[in-house]
């Protein structure tokens, strides 16, 4: 079950629990600043790089065993770095997202290129912990800290005609050397539907764990989409437009009989190369089943009442 | 000369099952990493691969070192191989489908690359099964005939490894460009050499 705390209802001695007061406090120790008016800021965030201040626990979570960091942290698809699980994290050591800026454009009243922390600063960090699923068949629980897009998305002021959002990577060999080698058509793109883009699970995430976002996980901020496949869940994000017509994405450029734009978490939609049916939980040994939308069907299922799922996938 | 002393097989032995007491090591050490039953399936499907492709390139090496002893070892690295691709079909019958044959018939059904992965799972029993001196005397001729399904397995297997694989396809590329080569070297030379490419097993 999903347990959605309204902001209301969290007493006022659980907004800053001691242990996370501390680590704020640790947190301002480690960004370097000191000083009354940066204690309220959520974004404790030095010039060098972003680092997460205050944040509101368990805003959205589920009563199912978060999946260990260690493994969330060194078992990753992220070919920006390397094929293989073990690659991004030994190839992201020296990733640097300082002055990280993000391109805003297409239809919308403010595009632009913002700083990171300009473009989430007016928003409270929020804990979501959520499936992942995989369309490898593999899944894991995650407590992700991040904003609603949502909220950010409203902020850019989309216009009447911007139905898609679509998001970019990084495009940088250097830096992300798995790009060196043409395994997929760089830079990596995805993309959502506004209603999508604009439903309150799907989420711009900043860290996880209670802490930064490594860099294997997709630092500095990456998407989280619960109930879709894993790969919708951009990682390293650097542009963002808003548009009419469906953006291209890349897996469904690579190979589009296999991934669809929606590619929805659906055990009922074969996959050529791994049945959807069942996934294996990071940490257990046997499958279980999947369920329908990753589990969030009551909440996101309404969004695909006028379309063949099986057609869309 | 080394190839054919009489510690020539037992090293052999010792070499194709360390890979297998390194995963096993692993196993107990907490160093498949995050995902221990996909790690354990992609390594045992490696090996299999590798110790086919080791097996099919003895008849070259014979043939190009001019040294018949290269033969000798030919049941070894073809048993061991059925040993890893028993491995990598128990592995993913028991943790992916929990030992259920339905739901493992529907995934052969399904999925053409595990379609041609048990295929050549099947074809490698008969030939598991005839390896030793009895059946070799007993099948004459036709033993040999049988034997060469080796050729389609190896086919079946490098193709099931590029069909699984999302989009970085250097290593079945590479595996797929060793097996062509093994193949090709059967078709043309072999048969203008003629009898010497009759079996030798000991």
């Amino acid at each position: 079950m999903i347990k959605i705390k309204k902001r209301w209802e969290i007493p006022e001695s659980e907004v800053t629990p001691e242990p996370l007061y501390r680590r704020r406090r640790e947190f301002m120790q480690a960004a370097g600043t000191i000083g009354g008016a940066l204690l309220l800021n959520p974004w404790a965030a030095a010039q060098a790089s972003l680092a997460i201040g205050d944040y509101q626990e368990k805003v959205i979570s589920i009563d199912e065993e978060i999946t260990e960091e260690e493994d969330a942290t060194s078992y990753n698809n992220f070919y920006e770095f390397g094929t293989d699980k073990e690659d991004p994290k030994r190839n992201s050591k020296r990733f640097k997202t300082d002055d990280w800026q993000i391109v805003v454009s297409g239809e919308c009243d403010k595009p632009g290129t913002y700083g990171l922390e300009d473009l989430m600063k007016p928003f409270s960090i929020e804990e979501r912990i959520y499936r992942l699923r995989c369309v490898e068949a593999w899944s894991m629980v995650i407590p992700w800290l991040g904003v609603p897009l949502a909220s950010v998305l409203k902020s850019l002021q989309p216009t009447s005609k911007a139905r898609y959002v679509g998001f970019k990577t990084l495009h940088d060999p250097v830096r992300m050397p798995g790009q060196q080698r043409s395994v997929l058509n760089w830079p990596y793109r995805e993309g959502l539907t506004i209603a999508e883009a604009m439903h309150p699970l799907t989420i711009l995430s900043v860290g996880m764990y209670g802490k930064t976002m490594p860099n294997q996980n997709g630092a500095p901020i990456r998407l989280v989409v619960p109930w879709k496949y894993g790969f919708k869940s951009i990682k390293s994000i650097v542009g963002i437009e808003f548009s009419e017509t469906q953006p291209r994405t890349s897996w469904n450029i690579a190979a589009p009989r296999e991934y669809g734009f929606y590619s929805n978490v659906n055990p009922e939609v074969n996959h050529p190369r791994w049945s959807q049916k069942r996934e294996r939980r990071i940490g257990e040994i046997f499958k279980r089943d999947t369920l329908m939308f990753n589990g969030y069907a009551e909440e996101v299922a309404e969004l695909y009442d006028d379309l063949d799922l099986t057609v869309n996938f | 000369m080394w190839l054919k002393s009489v510690w020539a097989k037992p090293l052999l032995h010792l070499l194709c099952l360390l890979p297998f007491t390194g995963l096993l090591w692993a196993a107990f050490n907490g160093g498949l990493g995050a995902n221990p039953v996909e790690k354990l399936t992609h390594e045992t499907g490696a090996w299999t691969l590798r110790l086919l492709l080791l097996t099919l390139s003895l008849s070259p090496l014979r043939q190009w070192t001019g040294q018949a002893a290269w033969i000798r070892f030919r049941r070894i690295t073809g048993l061991y191989t059925f040993f890893y691709l028993s491995c990598h079909f128990l592995i993913w019958f028991v943790a992916d489908h929990s030992l259920d044959p339905g739901a493992m018939i529907e995934d052969i059904v399904e999925r053409p690359y595990i379609t041609l992965g048990f295929s050549a799972f099947l074809l490698m029993i008969p030939l598991a099964a005839t390896s030793n001196q009895f059946m070799i005397r007993k099948l004459g001729r036709k033993w040999k005939s049988l034997h060469q399904l080796v050729y389609l397995i190896i086919l079946l297997a490098v193709l099931h490894f590029i069909w699984l694989v999302k989009a970085d396809y250097l290593e079945p590329g590479i595996y797929a460009i060793i097996a062509v080569i093994l193949l090709a070297h059967r078709v043309g030379p072999i048969k203008r050499i003629g009898i010497k490419s009759a079996p030798v097993v000991r």
